[in-house]
């Protein structure tokens, strides 16, 4: 689906999956919530399933916990058919959006929930809930009932109540999404540390692009009810395939133009392109656009002339918004320069100017 | 903040009306507790002698018994009915739900005695269900324990507060939150472990006052007794209709009452504190 023009840095096809998602399809009365997904994910890896709401992330995730049936296709899991079989028998363990916690339980009740619901050995079940509650530093709070906690606390609970059952796949709807910025930052970074140090596969969903950057192995971008593009972050940021994903993941520019002779046009810019004739669309992300003082182009690069509309200063990085003229407007976002106004020259490279689907 | 005058004003009527129609007459029935009667009118002597009496005569004493026992039936079969009743439309009748809500409701307004008629009708060595025994020839002859006895009433009794046990349990499990359900099936729970580990523990407080309501309003029923009971199926209020009435010994009805009023208070308090501990909020 996505040009391979950077290798993969991750292993991800090397083991044969974990978890198959064949053809699944998902539909509730007239409306088709999920059309024909398929998708793979390795054992290990954390997988984010990104989209914006309605876009059926959430369904699939529920299909895979087993709270909704698919109308078509099945799901596998370690060679086994999953979508059969009732949630308390699938080893899938799920963190609710709003933690879900037992609020007749305390914490450590809560944890052990599991394992005393599925008659693991009476002697066992203390080690696991406290090794279990010291992974996400919550073991002083092991007699408190979950009302008394924090969002954070109750979240780290909810981590804790999953992970003690030892599940091949970890689903996560939105885990982190009630939380304030700057505690959701730190559990970003929790998340991923603990999810490297005990190894289990974690399938997260989330509608915030930032997030899934900073978390994934890959990402499963959606949009309604389809696959878009399913790549590392870094694979999925430089080359989106379509237009969709190139404005869903991070900022661009689109430009849309067309190819003839070899050359494509958009707008006032032009560059040598060795592609059949047709319209075109062109992802440029703002970044990849730099200014040019001396006025002078290299080879591959091309140059255009631009009037400075805005500019928004954010710490390390300024965006600028130009007009090349007859109002086709660019973003461009430079190292912090200090103020800039009136015109000036700008380039980029032509391979920078990503050919995406419309 | 509101002024005295508007306060004063706004809470007048109330307390006028708790003092008047509620606080008067537990005081005037407390007092007359204490009170005897002689030659036909109520004197102003205070004893214990009506307390004494009460304890003293097995007929009070097996009568109390066998009201808290009837009503202690009523509350177990309604609650029997009522929770899985409530259970079903909670979680399992999807579209329906309304309908059936309306089908549980509708019962209520059938005027109470209207219902203890029908138990008459149905119930009777005339009635519908002696009947249909005998056309389906599994009796030859009326069968005269189903009208005139403690089963009549229970049963008539069930009938009418099942809904009343219904409606708080159906509140609270409808206040379960779904995910709470999914989670534990999620951890690994069959349906009926999730059943007794979540949704019971979590509809307690309805459950609770379910049972008060039932048990509560079976001990001081009257009509029942007196439409289908006969004199086996006598209860406690029936007799104290009789000394305030015919016998006119009102001390003595008073002292009854009393002692009603406090097993009531009891159970009610004993309640409230099993309710508290099982919500969470």
């Amino acid at each position: 689906m996505s040009s391979t023009a950077i290798p993969q840095p991750d292993s991800v096809d090397a083991n044969a999956p974990l978890l198959e998602v064949r053809a699944i399809a998902k539909r509730f009365g007239a409306r088709d919530v999920l059309k024909d997904i398929s998708l793979n994910i390795a054992a290990g890896e954390f997988l984010t399933l990104l989209g914006e709401s309605g876009s059926g992330k959430t369904t699939l995730l529920r299909l895979i916990a087993g709270f909704e049936q698919p109308t078509s296709g099945e799901i596998w899991m370690s060679g086994e058919r999953l979508d059969t079989l009732p949630p308390y028998k699938r080893r899938v363990n799920t963190v609710f959006q709003n933690y879900a916690l037992f609020p007749h339980l305390n914490v450590r009740d809560n944890v052990a929930y599991g394992l005393r619901v599925q008659g693991a050995p009476k002697n066992e079940i203390p080690t696991r809930v406290a090794e279990a509650l010291n992974m996400v530093k919550m073991a002083e709070f092991a007699d408190a009932r979950p009302s008394r906690l924090s969002g954070g606390q109750q979240q780290r609970v909810a981590l804790a109540r999953a992970l003690v059952n030892r599940p091949q796949l970890l689903l996560l709807d939105e885990p982190l999404s009630a939380l304030d910025a700057n505690l959701r930052k730190q559990m970003q970074s929790e998340l991923k540390s603990l999810q490297r140090e005990i190894g289990i596969t974690f399938l997260f969903v989330t509608h915030d692009q930032e997030e899934a950057m900073v978390l994934s192995d890959r990402i499963a971008l959606l949009r309604d009810g389809a696959l878009e593009q399913v790549a590392s972050p870094r694979e999925i940021y430089a080359h989106p395939a379509t237009a969709y994903t190139a404005q869903f993941i991070g900022q661009t520019n689109l430009l849309r133009g067309e190819i003839r002779r070899s050359i494509a046009t958009c707008g006032v810019l032009r560059w040598p392109l060795e592609e059949a004739d047709g319209p075109a669309v062109f992802s440029l992300r703002p970044e990849t656009i730099r200014l040019c003082p001396d006025g002078k182009r290299q080879v591959n690069e091309v140059k255009f002339r631009a009037s400075v509309r805005q500019q928004i200063y954010s710490g390390a990085t300024e965006l600028l918004e130009v007009d090349c003229g007859a109002d086709q407007l660019l973003r461009v976002r430079l190292p912090a320069c200090g103020l800039i106004t009136g015109e000036h020259d700008f380039v980029f490279s032509i391979p920078d100017a990503i050919r995406v689907a419309d | 903040m509101y002024s005295r005058a508007y306060k004063t004003i706004v809470s007048a009527p109330p307390l006028l009306w708790v003092g008047l129609f509620l606080l008067l007459p537990y005081a005037l029935m407390f007092a007359h507790s204490f009170w005897a009667v002689q030659d036909g009118t109520i004197v102003h002597h205070w004893n214990l002698d009506n307390y004494q009496k009460l304890l003293s005569n097995p007929l009070y004493v097996d009568v109390l018994f066998r009201t808290m026992r009837i009503a202690g039936s009523v509350m177990l079969c309604s609650l029997l009915l009522g929770y899985p009743l409530a259970y079903y439309l909670s979680f399992h009748s999807g579209a329906r739900k309304e309908l059936l809500y309306q089908l549980v409701i509708v019962p209520l307004w059938v005027s109470y005695l209207v219902r203890g008629y029908a138990w008459k009708t149905i119930l009777g060595s005339e009635g519908v269900l002696n009947g249909l025994l005998q056309y389906a020839h599994v009796t030859h002859a009326p069968v005269s324990f189903l009208l005139y006895s403690p089963f009549a009433v229970v049963l008539m009794l069930t009938h009418i507060y099942t809904p009343f046990v219904f409606l708080p349990i159906y509140a609270s499990l409808e206040h379960i939150p779904r995910p709470l359900v999914e989670a534990s099936q999620d951890l690994g729970a069959s349906p009926a472990s999730t059943f007794f580990r979540v949704i019971l523990p979590l509809s307690m407080p309805g459950l609770l006052a379910g049972a008060t309501f039932a048990f509560v309003l079976s001990l001081g029923d009257f009509l029942a007794p007196l439409l289908v009971g006969g004199s086996s199926g006598t209860m406690i209020a029936n007799i104290v209709q009789t000394l305030f009435g015919a016998v006119y010994d009102w001390p003595l009805g008073a002292a009854i009452s009393v002692c009603i009023l406090l097993i009531t208070l009891s159970l009610l308090f004993f309640t409230q504190r099993l309710e508290k501990r099982w919500s969470f909020k």
